[in-house]
């Protein structure tokens, strides 16, 4: 198989492609252009496919809104900035039971931050993100070969769940380059979208809406978006765990700080402290039963992400009260290295005796 | 005696009460539609986009696909399905806070790619659902919930003439201001939309219909009384004819 060595913005665009997106829609910003770029030269001339750049990310969304309502695999990809305006087109997609697939190459924040990788937006990604009660499947891809893999599974759940699946990058992985594959080939036949609308023929017509007068439809309609979710949590949670088995502590991180952070649990091992990882690779639906099980055995987690602290809410959540949480946090855009991530957790390790 | 029928109800009309107010003219422009869209024989291939708005419900009259849009992206989303399935006849149904505040950008920028879309735009100088607040198209001087003095200049600005914007844009092929505030400019609005739909079947560009259209709850007058009205005030402002007709060009 044939290894591309390109940058993690370019490679969710060729593994989208591979996947059979036919429609890309985006805005430029910062530091996701290679992949509106990527679009550009290798979508827009494709037979049967489109590529907008579009006037702003409201209608960039709106118009993977349509492009789904017609029935066909779209993408839109954007920064922090970008997504928060895209939010109001997300609950459109989530409510109307579209399938869609949405790239956040996070930067820091709030504001207009700073155009360097961040994890700021966990939050927004995990808790639905913009009006209005629902979830999106949100992926954390942690190198190359991810984001490629990750791409191509976003579509396959969108569509087979009809949901807005978000594919949570960073700028760091976007602009990283690392060797990659890509596993599939984009299917010959997609298979067609009974919702999907072009003219009342041979059937009654039909409407897509989310709109609705009565109280009680919408919360039939909110009952059935969520026993849809309860699936997906049952479904389909994703994580890796890395040297668990002896470890007295362990490092709860996602996307690029999980990578990181291996870096630091290597040297801790090298130092004999036992140190692992739990990696969620699914943020929403999150791996809880993984991390109460690892907690039937350990005392202490240490949740390491590039925020103020936004996943150390789930841990919490998972725990139950049942372990101790310390948390290292660099927000801002900030890229903290292994070997401070290592002085951070060895002093947790010593601190809690765990060396005795 | 033969009983020779001269008026019936369209085909594509759910046999269902409308809920719009005595005298609005969305019922009116919903019948128009039906009309046209049944003698072009589009059913089978039309895509309407309804707004949030007073026609947020017009998927209860018109038998025809629909997908509704959120405020103002109906531009957008048209362009999303049109893209996609360029057979389909897509068009927007929007009012004047719909088209021409909230989703101008969207608009403008749909007509700029010269999309192969049709907009029906309504205009009757309010925000009507929410309860009759000051649009960019409400009049100078005009009342309001939101400009309970009358519209000032200074203050609110003036009438944003959208069909007259658009004309300048190079993508728009059709443009006409109708009103539906008389038999014979009802007459004038049916033709203009089947126009604009053909624009769009010969895939020429951008096409767009503005029509006129009272709002006599929100003006607070009598159904009579607001079709006057729109003869009187409106047309000032918005001057009803072709605003820009590039068909011919287009054609060859």
């Amino acid at each position: 198989m044939n290894k591309y060595l390109i940058s993690g913005n370019s490679v969710i665009a060729e593994a989208a492609i591979r996947a059979g997106c036919q429609c890309y829609f985006g805005y430029p910003i910062t530091p996701q252009n290679e992949l509106t770029e990527y679009m550009a030269l290798h979508l827009s001339r494709k037979e049967g496919c489109t590529f907008i750049q579009a006037e702003s990310e409201i209608s960039a969304i709106n118009m993977v809104y349509g492009a789904s309502i017609a029935g066909a695999r779209a993408m839109t990809s954007s920064s922090s900035p970008g997504i928060s305006l895209k939010q109001e087109g997300i609950s459109y997609l989530a409510a109307c039971e579209l399938p869609a697939v949405i790239v956040n190459m996070m930067r820091g924040g709030p504001g207009l931050g700073s155009i360097s990788a961040s994890q700021s937006d966990y939050f927004q990604a995990t808790r639905g993100g913009g009006h209005g009660d629902y979830r999106t499947i949100v992926l954390s891809p942690a190198s190359g070969q991810e984001l490629a893999d990750l791409t191509q599974r976003a579509f396959d759940l969108a569509d087979n769940y009809r949901t807005p699946v978000i594919i949570l990058g960073d700028g760091m992985l976007g602009q990283m380059m690392e060797p990659v594959e890509f596993h599939k080939e984009a299917p010959e036949n997609l298979s067609t979208k009974s919702w999907a609308l072009k003219g009342a023929k041979d059937r009654p017509s039909k409407i897509i809406k989310t709109f609705t007068s009565n109280p009680n439809e919408l919360e039939e309609i909110n009952w059935r978006l969520f026993r849809k979710y309860r699936l997906i949590e049952r479904e389909e949670v994703d994580y890796e765990t890395y040297m668990v088995e002896d470890a007295e502590l362990i490092v709860i991180a996602y996307g690029i700080a999980a990578r990181i952070a291996k870096g630091a649990i290597k040297k801790a091992r090298a130092h004999n402290l036992k140190v692992g990882m739990l990696r969620p690779i699914t943020l929403w639906p999150f791996p809880f039963k993984k991390i109460q099980e690892i907690s039937k055995r350990v005392q202490y987690f240490f949740v390491f992400e590039m925020n103020m602290g936004q996943m150390i809410e789930d841990v919490q959540l998972a725990l139950e009260g049942n372990g101790e949480i310390s948390f290292y946090g660099r927000p801002g855009g900030v890229i903290p290295t292994p070997s401070e991530v290592f002085r951070i957790l060895s002093r947790q390790y010593y601190q809690k005796g765990l060396n005795r | 005696m033969t009983i020779k029928t001269v008026y019936k109800r369209p085909k594509l009309l759910k046999e269902r009460l409308f809920h719009y107010c005595p005298g609005c003219g969305h019922s009116v422009i919903h019948k128009l539609l039906c009309e046209v869209i049944d003698e072009m024989n589009l059913k089978e291939r039309i895509v309407c986009i309804p707004p949030p708005g007073c026609s947020v419900f017009a998927y209860n009259y018109l038998d025809i696909d629909m997908a509704e849009s959120a405020h103002g992206r109906g531009a957008a989303v048209a362009t999303g399905i049109k893209r996609v399935s360029p057979e389909t006849i897509v068009f927007t149904y929007q009012g004047d806070g719909d088209l021409s505040a909230i989703g101008t950008a969207e608009t403008i920028h749909a007509a700029n790619r010269e999309e192969k879309i049709t907009a029906i735009f309504v205009n009757n100088a309010v925000y009507g659902m929410t309860g009759g607040q000051m649009a960019p198209t409400t009049m100078i001087g005009q009342k309001t919930t939101t400009s309970p003095y009358g519209r000032e200049v200074n203050k609110e600005g003036y009438p944003l003439k959208m069909s007259e914007i658009l004309s300048v844009v190079e993508g728009t092929v059709y443009i006409e201001r109708t009103a539906v505030n008389s038999p014979k400019n009802i007459k004038k609005t049916k033709k203009a939309i089947s126009k604009a739909f053909q624009v769009q079947i010969d895939n020429l560009g951008f096409s767009m219909v503005e029509i006129l259209s009272p709002c006599p709850t929100n003006w607070k007058m009598s159904p009579i009384e607001s079709w006057h009205w729109v003869d009187k005030e409106m047309v000032k402002e918005f001057p009803l004819g072709v605003i820009k007709d590039r068909i011919k060009v287009k054609k060859c």
